[in-house]
């Protein structure tokens, strides 16, 4: 799938992602926001070999709950002289990448950290669980009648598109037990040691009808960060650069953020969106995609991304789950390889874009052989965001 | 936090919404110039980009285009009657005119007054108005066919 203009982007692997790193994934870790984050990004550079003072720009999501001078303070960085935030929570982490390079691709800044903090693990800290009674924003449309959380939010949309195209929870248990098999080869994957059969999945308890635990997400404490610098210097780093062939952003016509049902067509989600502007510039379709990193807060959101994305047509995302398609080594297009959201760690999906960066490194727990189109996808159900990285 | 959640009441925006509900009617944004139905409401034809607006009275029958049923953990006023249905309502009016509600026995009945599993995509339902604290919620009744 080539496109005649593709040679005009301004971004096309100009950049690449030539650092990564993290914390460990925890429960009630004692270290604040703050610090992971530092931590994170401290390894981040010492991946590639990048001193602090050379970094000159900072993305981030608008939900770190702290301001990007103290990072910049505590890592001991130079003069910044570009930094952005990208709001939408899980759909912003492709996003912040997709900035950094937009910095570092029009000379805005020359080397740039991206990052995620997050501590969620402690039932204190569920932000649906501290709203003011009387509710101001787009949930005073929602809230009110009890449809309280995010996978609430999420429940009516699954049970709409099961009762449109015949998908069952079957197919989402088959997202759930491929996420749970690859975390188990993945030592640092929260559920590392905790297998999942079909029979645990369909005894699961209820969280929200048609959702039961198992097509929820983890909630962690933890850390990651990427540095991203032009493809010239990424050449003489010490790593195998992954770089980034496109990146977008996405919103469709009068979307509402989760409770996306007041539309035209609410089944067909912000991975349209965003999918329609990575394509677009793109060399490579999503045929040429070997390994996918797809936004995984619900079960249900692999059908609605692998529709979004082209991997199948309307309606047949469900199906497309069938005879182990999205597991390693042999499935037709092995997804969230580290465990994903589900599995692995809920750092807001950045855990995700890290994997991605690793198959095209070949150091993935589950490295797919030939691995050298790697897609990574934000927040379906949120204005959201993708990366196409390439070897 | 033991009480149900509420809207604002004093949003100029939404004031209108909530004084029919509390009159027992259900009424819709309706933009002067384009004729077209908004929900939720805002400031802006998307069509037309004038901001004249009027709040009609719409027929209240709908249909049950999806329903969740949630389980706890809940904020604490909702767990006393989980799981519940929370629906998705088609109005009549315009398919894309959907309204988050629940299916109950009656107006004045509690949330858990209908077996949550009865309610079914495709259901016929009418709008009533159920006192929550200071206000009336719009909610629904199964209509016979």
């Amino acid at each position: 799938m080539t496109n005649p203009g593709s040679d005009v982007t301004p971004l096309k692997d100009r950049t690449a992602i030539v650092g990564i790193g993290q914390t460990r994934f925890g429960k009630g870790l004692e270290d604040s926001e703050l610090s992971l984050a530092c931590q994170a990004i401290s390894a981040a550079l010492d991946d590639c070999g990048i001193a602090p003072s050379e970094v000159d720009g900072l993305a981030s999501y608008t939900l770190e709950p702290f301001r990007e001078v103290e990072v910049a303070r505590s890592v001991g960085l130079g003069d910044i002289t570009w930094f952005s935030q990208v709001g939408y929570g899980g759909g912003a982490g492709c996003g912040v990448v997709t900035q950094a390079a937009m910095a570092v691709a029009t000379g805005q800044a020359e080397v740039v950290v991206a990052w995620r903090a997050r501590k969620r693990a402690s039932k204190a800290s569920r932000p649906w669980a501290n709203v003011a009674q009387r509710i101001e924003d787009n949930g005073q449309w929602s809230r009110p009648w009890g449809l309280l959380r995010p996978v609430d939010e999420i429940a009516i949309l699954t049970r709409r598109y099961m009762h449109e195209y015949g998908a069952t929870r079957d197919h989402l248990a088959n997202v759930a037990l491929a996420f749970r098999k690859h975390a188990n080869n993945n030592p640092n994957a929260t559920m590392y040691e905790r297998t999942l059969s079909r029979e645990e999945y369909m005894n699961g308890r209820w969280i929200s009808e048609p959702l039961c635990l198992f097509d929820n997400c983890l909630e962690t404490d933890g850390a990651l960060a990427a540095v991203v610098v032009s493809a010239e210097r990424a050449k003489d780093l010490r790593q195998v650069p992954a770089y980034i062939h496109a990146g977008a952003q996405g919103i469709p016509p009068q979307h509402n953020t989760m409770t996306n049902y007041f539309n035209d067509d609410p089944l067909m989600g912000p991975s349209w969106a965003a999918a329609k502007g990575l394509w677009r510039y793109a060399d490579l379709g999503p045929a040429d995609v070997k390994v996918a990193q797809l936004y995984d807060a619900f079960s249900p959101l692999i059908p609605l991304s692998l529709e979004g994305y082209g991997f199948c047509a309307r309606g047949e995302g469900a199906a497309f789950t069938e005879d182990g398609a999205l597991e390693w080594p042999n499935g037709r297009l092995p997804t969230n390889t580290a465990g994903g959201g589900m599995s692995e760690a809920y750092v807001h999906g950045f855990n995700l874009v890290l994997e991605g960066v690793r198959q095209i490194r070949g150091t993935s727990p589950n490295q797919v052989a030939g691995a050298d189109v790697s897609l990574v996808t934000s927040g379906e159900g949120v204005p959201t965001s993708a990366l196409l990285l390439r070897k | 936090m033991s009480e149900f959640l509420l809207p604002v009441d004093d949003d100029p925006l939404t004031q209108p919404f909530w004084e029919a509900c509390a009159r027992g009617e259900l009424r819709m944004q309706r933009f002067t110039a384009s004729g077209r139905y908004c929900w939720p409401p805002r400031p802006m034809d998307p069509v037309s980009r004038t901001l004249e607006y009027e709040w009609v009275p719409v027929s209240g029958l709908g249909t049950v285009w999806s329903v969740a049923i949630p389980h706890p953990p809940l904020l604490p006023a909702y767990t006393d009657f989980a799981p519940y249905n929370v629906v998705v309502v088609q109005l009549d009016e315009d398919p894309a005119l959907r309204m988050v509600g629940n299916v109950v026995a009656a107006a004045d009945a509690p949330l858990d007054s209908v077996d949550p599993h009865s309610v079914e995509i495709g259901q016929r339902v009418r709008a009533v108005f159920s006192p929550v604290g200071d206000m009336f919620l719009p909610r629904w009744v199964p209509v016979d066919a």
